[in-house]
């Protein structure tokens, strides 16, 4: 399976027997124990057993909470409650589980930009990128069915607005949102299907990640430089112990951020409507998805003018979908031959400015699109009188503080009694969320059209020969002028 | 570049702020003067403010709001107001036993003959609820079913903080006029009367439909009752519960005071312990978690240096 020569013996009568039976060993001790690794991977390469670790967690803690779930309208809520209250550690199951899903994502988005940055989708890397493509839209798809269970107000009118958007897919829409839902609409059977979906993906995602590290094994990792190894003697060391304890302590850092959530803020990261039991007749004032979504949503926002026959609606839901859709091209859109972005002075500015708009789309996602970016540019509403006259809607408008108040008070006074005239404030025009995001979007997609530019007019600054040449070149920077390394 | 990467770091803080931020409509819930005694990672309740709060949900509170996730057993349980470390099993606790049989319920399970019997509850059954469903509960209170408060500091941004306003909230007596429009008398609060509470820009009258109460802390829109610059339309809303921590409407077994503050006080952490009365063991918990994770790191952290000593990389 490993791209490597196998360099296991087996030492005794019983695994040399075994060894030509089934190679088991000599498969863990090449993939786990030997397997050649280049030896200047920095933190950001951790990421990946960190988020083994996020997703035996999220197994192990939701296969116990299973046990104690009951999925059914009436009895999800106090059932998920019941687990807070009555089970041993449940509390702590729970809290583990709810906040795992947060860490999971914030693992997976730092393991993502990591690739981007060191361009890690590059060849001979295609397939383990797309596969982790595959990995993160299935988590996403957890994500989302597993939020429905807790059968909150935002567990309910979130999965509405979600299932809502395949109905704005043309002709088949409403079959497929009907079949999603089970019905004509959100209730005990959705609940149902939502949690046996939720318990078959995880294993899913299992499946997945092991083909993404057996796509992993045959090119071998990538590295800061995107040189590929040459000299597996003088580049590389052997995966244990030298990155079982380097991956080790980060995850042990990692698990003391998570802690901290865990114990001392738990509900931080959720919103509070979803401690309300859901109320399909009472819609929360504003519905949002987990953080961790908030970019897509802010995207399927942002769309609101019709494009000729489509409308804005479909188009909103078509952008969501390019932008996770993208990524999947990304190897064939980035056209330039050095993988790493310290190499790529120009392509390096742009990928600082693609972290900063998929952040600045999640503060999107999070506001009300009609309030202002910067409240403090506002200029103050203005006061309109509307009334009627010989039958006519007729308005009359005022601006300024106090004075314009008193004016249009006295106005509809004078004014006579069948005029019927009312009093409303209009906000003044400003630059919204919503325009925000619409720049974001294109901001978004622009990055790998950008992308495929740059990569063929770019001039890269020189890469170093080998991995070997480049550490060399840096221990000795470092101990002549203790330049920071990159 | 290391600007920019600054700038990526702080927009990422902003954003985590920005997507915990309340919703607006109503005044911020700051925490009460002096703050709560169960915040912090070492914050634990005030035993005694639980309990005068358990006193004031039964004989007030309870009239009107169900708390279906709670049972009489919680309240002996350890962390709970009327824990007794002699009674390991909360079933046992005369205390508590008492205060259940003060609640005739009618019984979850069928007796002998199949026919559910009133009786006294008891440690093991779930709080009294007032109205046997939302039906009911809808028609004896105007439209409005009240909120179960089983988790209500949960389900409230501001917590604790917010039922604590909420109750101690009101308009001031003062704050009423009361105006006769076509033949009918209409009550207006005087937004500049609210004294401390509300929107200091409000000034105009603000008119209560039959029904209902005005309150800053409540999430609503008040524009459409506002007769004032609508511009300066005050924040909160309305709801169909009347002010009910009025001035010595419990007598405390313990002699405190009743004052609107204090009542409103203990109430709001009794609730606050009943929306998870697991946190004190989550946060003693979680201290000895961080310990053990950071001694592991630091072993790490030195095991990674041995290791890797003859490596350049």
């Amino acid at each position: 399976m490993s791209g490597h020569e196998s360099s296991y013996t087996p030492t005794n009568a019983f695994t040399r027997w075994l060894d030509t039976r089934l190679p088991i060993i000599r498969f863990a001790q090449d993939t786990a124990i030997n397997f050649p690794t280049p030896k200047n991977l920095n933190y950001w390469y951790t990421f990946g057993g960190i988020l083994a670790v996020c997703l035996a967690t999220q197994i192990i803690t939701g296969v116990i909470l299973a046990m104690h779930y009951e999925a059914s309208v009436d009895g999800a809520f106090a059932s998920v409650e019941r687990i807070m209250r009555d089970v041993p550690y449940g509390w702590l199951l729970r809290y583990i589980h709810a906040n795992g899903a947060s860490m999971f994502f914030l693992a997976v988005y730092i393991h993502m930009f990591r690739g981007l940055y060191y361009g890690s989708y590059k060849a001979p890397r295609e397939v383990l990128w797309i596969l982790g493509c595959v990995i993160y839209l299935l988590m996403m798809a957890t994500a989302f069915l597993g939020y429905m269970l807790p059968w909150g107000q935002m567990s309910y009118h979130g999965s509405n607005v979600i299932t809502g958007l395949f109905g704005a897919i043309p002709l088949v829409g409403e079959s497929i949102q009907t079949w999603l839902m089970g019905g004509p609409s959100i209730g005990n059977q959705t609940l149902q299907r939502f949690f046996s979906l939720h318990y078959l993906l995880p294993f899913m995602i299992a499946a997945v990640v092991i083909l993404h590290i057996w796509a992993l094994h045959v090119p071998g990792n990538n590295n800061p430089t995107g040189v590929e190894v040459q000299d597996v003697e003088k580049e590389t060391v052997p995966f244990h112990p030298y990155y079982t304890v380097k991956d080790a302590f980060a995850i042990v850092i990692f698990l003391i951020m998570f802690a901290v959530f865990v114990f001392y803020a738990p509900n931080v990261l959720g919103h509070a409507d979803n401690y309300v039991e859901a109320n399909p007749l009472v819609t929360p004032s504003h519905i949002v998805p987990e953080w961790y979504l908030l970019p897509f949503y802010a995207i399927l926002r942002a769309i609101t003018f019709d494009l000729g026959p489509i409308p804005a609606k479909l188009l909103g839901v078509i952008f969501m979908f390019a932008a996770i859709a993208v990524l999947f091209l990304l190897p064939w859109l980035d056209t330039s031959k050095v993988k790493s972005m310290r190499y790529r002075p120009v392509a390096k500015q742009f990928f600082f400015g693609f972290v900063a708009v998929c952040l600045l789309l999640g503060w999107c996602g999070a506001a009300n699109p009609d309030d202002a970016v910067i409240p403090a540019l506002q200029g103050e509403s203005k006061l309109v009188v509307s009334y009627t006259e010989n039958d006519v809607e007729v308005t009359s408008e005022y601006r300024g503080g106090g004075e314009a108040y008193h004016d249009a008070k006295s106005f509809m006074e004078t004014l006579p009694a069948d005029a019927n005239p009312s009093l409303s404030a209009v906000p003044a025009p400003t630059f919204q969320f919503r325009h925000l995001s619409l720049i974001l979007t294109f901001c978004y997609f622009g990055y790998f059209v950008i992308l495929f530019f740059i990569g063929l007019t770019e001039k890269p600054k020189e890469v170093p020969e080998s991995i070997h040449k480049s550490v060399l070149k840096r221990h000795k920077a470092s101990t002549a002028t203790a330049i920071p390394a990159e | 570049m290391k600007a920019l990467r600054l700038l990526t770091a702080g927009l990422a803080g902003l954003i985590f702020t920005a997507a915990a931020h309340a919703a607006g409509g109503a005044e911020h819930p700051h925490p009460p003067e002096g703050g709560w005694p169960f915040e912090g990672p070492t914050g634990q309740f005030d035993q005694a403010s639980l309990q005068r709060g358990y006193q004031v949900y039964h004989q007030v509170c309870s009239s009107c709001h169900s708390m279906k996730l709670m049972s009489y057993r919680n309240l002996g349980e350890p962390g709970g107001p009327f824990y007794d470390p002699a009674y390991p099993n909360p079933n046992d606790n005369p205390f508590v036993k008492a205060l259940a049989a003060e609640n005739e319920i009618l019984s979850p399970t069928p007796n002998d003959i199949g026919e559910f019997d009133y009786r006294p509850a008891t440690p093991a059954d779930t709080f009294r609820s007032p109205y046997p469903n939302v039906e009911a509960a809808r028609a004896a209170n105007g439209g409005a079913a009240p909120p179960d408060l089983s988790v209500i500091t949960k389900a409230r941004h501001g917590g604790a903080s917010y039922v604590y306003h909420l109750l101690s909230g009101y308009p001031h007596d003062d704050a009423f006029v009361q105006r006769e429009v076509d033949g009918e008398t209409v009550t207006y609060v005087d937004m500049s009367k609210m004294g401390g509470h509300g929107d200091e820009h409000a000034e105009g009258l603000l008119k209560v439909n039959p029904g209902q109460y005005y309150n800053p802390y409540m999430a609503g829109d008040t524009t459409p009752n506002f007769e004032g610059d609508p511009r300066h339309a005050p924040k909160g809303g309305f709801l169909a519960m009347p002010p009910q921590l009025l001035e010595g409407r419990v007598e405390y077994t313990d002699g405190t005071e009743a004052t609107v503050q204090q009542m409103a006080y203990d109430v709001a952490q009794f609730l606050a312990w009943a929306g998870e009365p697991k946190q004190e063991h989550r946060k003693s918990l979680g201290l000895a978690v961080m310990a053990y994770l950071l001694i592991l790191a630091v072993l790490l952290w030195f095991s990674y240096k041995q290791i890797w000593r003859k490596i350049d990389h």
